[in-house]
């Protein structure tokens, strides 16, 4: 056995016994000849991946802040009150329930995920619906929710570049009247960005790949679409998945590459099937597979890898080390991908949107996406609207457009919006007076994730979601991310008690500023950037929650909050 | 091999093309301070103390490689802050109880802290309820002092192969775990080399600790010669009249009053120039006038501590946590990371000498309440100055007493700043 099909194994026994036996371990590795713990290792840092028994039925509820504001608690009660189960415990035969991060389902919170097929706009009465089902032996998969999201806007039918009509193999078939040379030419030209969130030009990845020689060379689609709020990667996939397998299929053409993997989050395996089904229609075509449209040696095929959870996996380098078969965290970089990525050969590792713009663009000419845009990025970006607007959903809109627009009448319709988070937890946060500014290279550049929150909801408690979800998050490799963002999240809920002076605001900030300074990855590098700005752009937010100056030098201190456990044990102790 | 220069903050540096930072920076003499690297180990890039800037960049300096032109920043007071920092993460982050611990005085996260100076933590301690697990045949793994450098990870593989730690879990869950069965492969050679490669004292073999008296231990003297300053402390505004001092002991052991007197003939020179008000050296109960300094040892365990805290507050200008105790909780806050119910019902209802339903919880409105966990001094009024240690080394403590009264420049030699 190849360590590059771990994941796949312990999927197997995942799906089949519902949890990793100690069994199962020691079979797994000694077909790998490694030690016991290493595959422990790779289990426990998963989070779709079980140790011990789980019920017949597995749910994951979402708790993301969207889902949250929806009516996350009142969800989750319900669960518990119909299943007998507590939540993040081992739970009975029949159930197992976890929490789980942003399940890409951020339009229709709150939202989860039961045996992985998704249940959306979920309330009490829905709740109890479901689990009945269950109970009377109905398989989940018959009455699971239609996800589908909207499209709720595209530019005028001259401007769009994604959601137009569609053509199975009209992209690939152009794409081939051109040298692989010409075709990098043509995305090097139309400047596309990478779309998932880092806007490295891809032009220029795709270029290197090139020229790096190797017996095999490898396009991986990133499908491990993790960041709270952005869900546009499902949508494209539910919608004109084609696009991204002709992306595929042109960037191998474009590189050499023979071997196309879709990493696809765990969270979207209800639609691998429907996937895997188009794959084997490109191959019917004669799309993908020996020879592709009677070109003699472009061989190209793809195979899909399921991720088993892990936000940090989204990272390039942490991707290739999940799909190597070991724990996802962030390499210390020596090397571009490009140059040693996958099994050390040169790999492109590309979004799921900027492969389908990739195939749009040879299909509709670079100049037709030179056209639209500003002058630095070119061209629409999808971007996927959730919280306080009446039509949350996809948008696809020109660069250039401002935050104004996509909160307007005419487009998500927001309610009083106050605090908007553009790019998710780890992007910006944007207040009322920054709404004229633009989604693009030159202003704010967002990766998909849009979340809208109006002037009644709490910034703390966004906050405090946010850093949670950091600090499960992190990898646990180096020190500032693991443990700094486990401190700001307890300076959040300390403030959130309402004991603050403005010495905890400066703290939070320079921490904050530290835990960036210092951390080994994107992901450290940018879980603080929402916390020390918001408290400079919510300024008259905070200085409600700071207590006066005192001069006694005392410091704020729940006395009755500390004795009150006591009180309480000694209630219950007495004879 | 070819020779290339380089800078390190300023200074003209030459170095092999290709070398590794840390090894290069100590060729030409200049210290980066570094938990997880370890010789010929891949850059791990785990701990980010050794963070430097590398054309402006931050970077981990055991993943960077020297080439021709490089201009490299380590001693800037952003980085020598933020290095400090991490320090103080670890130390918050796990359960570090330097006079308890094993390999206290031979620890080179606990030196570091000494270089660095750290007196107390900005950031307040977790205490996260961690593993100790004696199950594996030769070691002991406590995970309270665990700092994931992932050097053991790396390093420690058996003679057919096989790794006998990995990390599991994320997040700040994660811990490093072992196989018990590799485990059991190893010789004695192999399990006490994991225990000297280990930064703290993670790693223990069953029988092999405590080897080495006081003052024989590796970081006991340091370096020679290195001083740590008093430049944070807070001078105090001359007056002619007699300086007065007041001292307490809350939750502690009176174990810091012990090392006070240990100051010796230097007590009699003090006892000229100051009197002691409230304290226990004197027995004064009460306050009877305003104090310059107060010194107190030991945290807040109950409602008691706390009132005496903010009395001490109330009447005395500079306000100084001696010993560990007082800084962050120290020993008594090893309970900090069990329920409170637990400790209680194993002290008075479950415990050896107890019979079921003949002994209570004591509780009178005479007897203080003890609160939901011990509070470090900082937590609860504002502290001018923190004196490190278990107890604190007497001439650091005087050095202290002077620096504040006499408003002179005085500093505290490396063996006498201690944690343990």
């Amino acid at each position: 056995m190849d360590r590059t099909h771990l994941l796949n194994k312990l999927w197997q026994y995942q799906h089949q016994y519902g949890f990793i036996s100690d069994e199962a371990v020691s079979e797994i590795s000694n077909k790998l000849n490694v030690s016991n713990i290493e595959i422990e290792s790779v289990i426990s840092f998963y989070h779709f991946f079980h140790k011990k028994p789980t019920g017949k039925h597995t749910i994951y509820l979402n708790n993301n802040i969207i889902s949250e504001l929806k009516g996350f608690s009142t969800v989750k009660t319900t669960i518990e009150k119909e299943t007998g189960c507590t939540f993040n415990e081992q739970g009975n035969e029949e159930f197992s329930l976890f929490e789980t991060s942003c399940i890409g389902l951020n339009d229709q919170e709150p939202a989860a995920l039961i045996n992985f097929q998704p249940f959306t706009d979920l309330t009490p009465n829905k709740v109890k619906l479901i689990i009945q089902k269950i109970r009377n032996g109905e398989n989940v998969k018959d009455f699971a929710s239609k996800t589908k999201s909207k499209i709720r806007y595209t530019p005028e039918e001259d401007k769009t570049v994604i959601f137009r009509p569609y053509e199975m193999g009209k992209s690939i078939l152009k794409g081939l009247k051109y040298t692989p040379q010409e075709i990098i030419d043509k995305i090097s030209k139309s400047k596309l960005l990478g779309l998932g969130g880092a806007f490295f030009p891809v032009g220029y990845k795709w270029q290197s790949c090139k020229n790096n020689e190797d017996d095999a060379k490898y396009i991986i689609c990133n499908a491990d679409e993790g960041e709270p709020g952005t869900f546009k990667d499902r949508a494209i996939f539910q919608h004109l998945p084609g696009l991204v397998i002709e992306g595929m299929i042109l960037a191998g053409y474009a590189t050499g590459a023979k071997e196309g993997i879709i990493y696809l989050r765990a969270e979207y395996q209800f639609f691998k099937e429907e996937l895997e089904n188009l794959i084997q229609q490109f191959h019917t075509a004669n799309l993908l597979g020996k020879n592709i449209k009677d070109i003699n040696g472009f061989d190209f095929d793809i195979r899909i890898q399921l991720g088993a959870g892990s936000y940090v996996c989204g990272a390039a380098s942490a991707l290739i080390e999940s799909m190597e078969g070991r724990r996802g965290e962030p390499p210390v970089r020596m090397w571009s991908a490009t140059k040693h990525g996958f099994k050390h050969k040169p790999t492109i590792v590309n979004n799921v949107e900027t492969l389908a713009f990739a195939s749009r663009i040879i299909e509709l000419g670079e100049d037709y996406f030179l056209n639209l845009g500003t002058e630095e990025s070119p061209g629409t970006k999808l971007i996927s609207i959730s919280g306080d607007v009446a039509k949350p959903g996809i948008y696809e809109i020109e660069f250039g457009t401002t935050i104004r627009e996509l909160l307007s009448i005419e487009m998500s319709q927001a309610t009083a919006p106050y605090f908007v988070q553009v790019s998710g937890p780890s992007g910006e946060c944007v207040n009322n007076t920054e709404f004229d500014r633009r989604i693009c290279k030159e202003d704010i550049l967002c990766g998909g994730s849009f979340m809208v929150f109006n002037r009644n909801r709490d910034i703390l408690q966004i906050l405090r979601n946010f850093m949670e979800f950091f600090k499960e998050e992190s990898c646990g490799v180096c020190t500032p991310c693991r443990a700094g963002n486990y401190i700001l999240t307890e300076k959040i809920k300390k403030i959130q008690r309402g004991l603050c002076a403005q010495e905890d605001i400066d703290e939070m900030k320079q921490w904050g500023k530290i835990i960036k300074l210092t951390s080994r990855c994107g992901l450290g590098k940018s879980s603080a950037n929402t916390v020390t700005t918001a408290v400079d752009k919510f300024k008259d937010y905070f200085n409600v929650k700071i207590a006066p100056a005192n001069f006694d030098k005392t410091v704020e201190f729940d006395m009755e909050d500390a004795i009150h456990e006591f009180d309480s044990i000694i209630k219950d102790t007495q004879l | 091999m070819e020779n290339i220069s380089f800078k390190i903050d300023g200074r003209q540096c030459s170095a092999e093309k290709g070398q590794n930072l840390i090894e290069a920076a100590k060729q030409n003499g200049i210290f980066i301070p570094t938990l997880c690297h370890f010789k010929h180990l891949n850059p791990l890039g785990t701990c980010r103390v050794c963070t430097v800037k590398n054309n402006g960049r931050t970077i981990a300096g055991c993943t960077v490689n020297v080439e021709e032109g490089m201009d490299i920043e380590v001693n800037s007071a952003e980085l020598l802050d933020a290095r400090k920092a991490i320090l103080e993460m670890m130390f918050v982050e796990g359960n570090h109880f330097c006079p308890s611990c094993e390999k206290s005085g031979d620890c080179q996260m606990q030196n570091l802290g000494y270089e660095t100076g750290i007196r107390f933590t900005r950031f307040p301690h977790l205490f996260v309820d961690r593993v100790v697990d004696a199950r594996p045949e030769r070691i002991v793994v406590n995970q309270n002092r665990c700092i994931k450098c992932k050097r053991c990870i790396e390093e420690v593989i058996t003679n057919d192969g096989f790794k006998v730690f990995n990390f599991t879990n994320r997040g700040n869950d994660t811990v490093v775990g072992v196989d018990y069965e590799q485990e059991a492969k190893l010789s004695d050679a192999q399990a006490e080399h994991a225990m000297h490669i280990c930064p703290t004292g993670s790693i223990l073999v069953k029988g092999k600790t405590f080897g080495k008296p006081f003052g024989d231990r590796q970081f006991d003297y340091g370096p020679k010669g290195k001083m740590i300053p008093l430049n944070e402390i807070k001078k105090h505004k001359t007056t002619n009249k007699k300086k007065r001092i007041a001292t307490t002991s809350l939750a502690g052991c009176f174990g810091c009053h012990m090392s006070m007197l240990d100051i010796d003939l230097g007590l009699l020179d003090l006892l000229e120039v100051v009197e002691f008000n409230k304290s226990p050296i004197t027995d004064i109960k009460t306050f009877s006038e305003r104090c310059d300094i107060g010194l107190i040892e030991g945290g807040c365990c109950n409602t008691h501590n706390i009132e005496v805290l903010r009395e001490f507050r109330k009447n005395c200008d500079i306000l100084i946590s001696v010993g560990e105790c007082a800084i962050w909780g120290g020993v008594p806050a090893i309970r900090n990371t069990v329920p409170l119910e637990e400790c209680l019902k194993e002290a008075y209802l479950n415990s050896m000498t107890s019979e079921e339903g003949e002994t209570i919880i004591p509780n009178h409105e005479d007897i203080p309440k003890i609160l939901n966990k011990v509070y470090s001094n900082r937590e609860i009024v504002e502290i001018d100055y923190h004196i490190p240690g278990c107890p604190p080394n007497a001439n650091h403590i005087w050095n202290v007493v002077k620096s504040i009264l006499f408003e002179e420049e005085y500093s505290i030699a490396y063996p006498e700043f201690k944690y343990d």
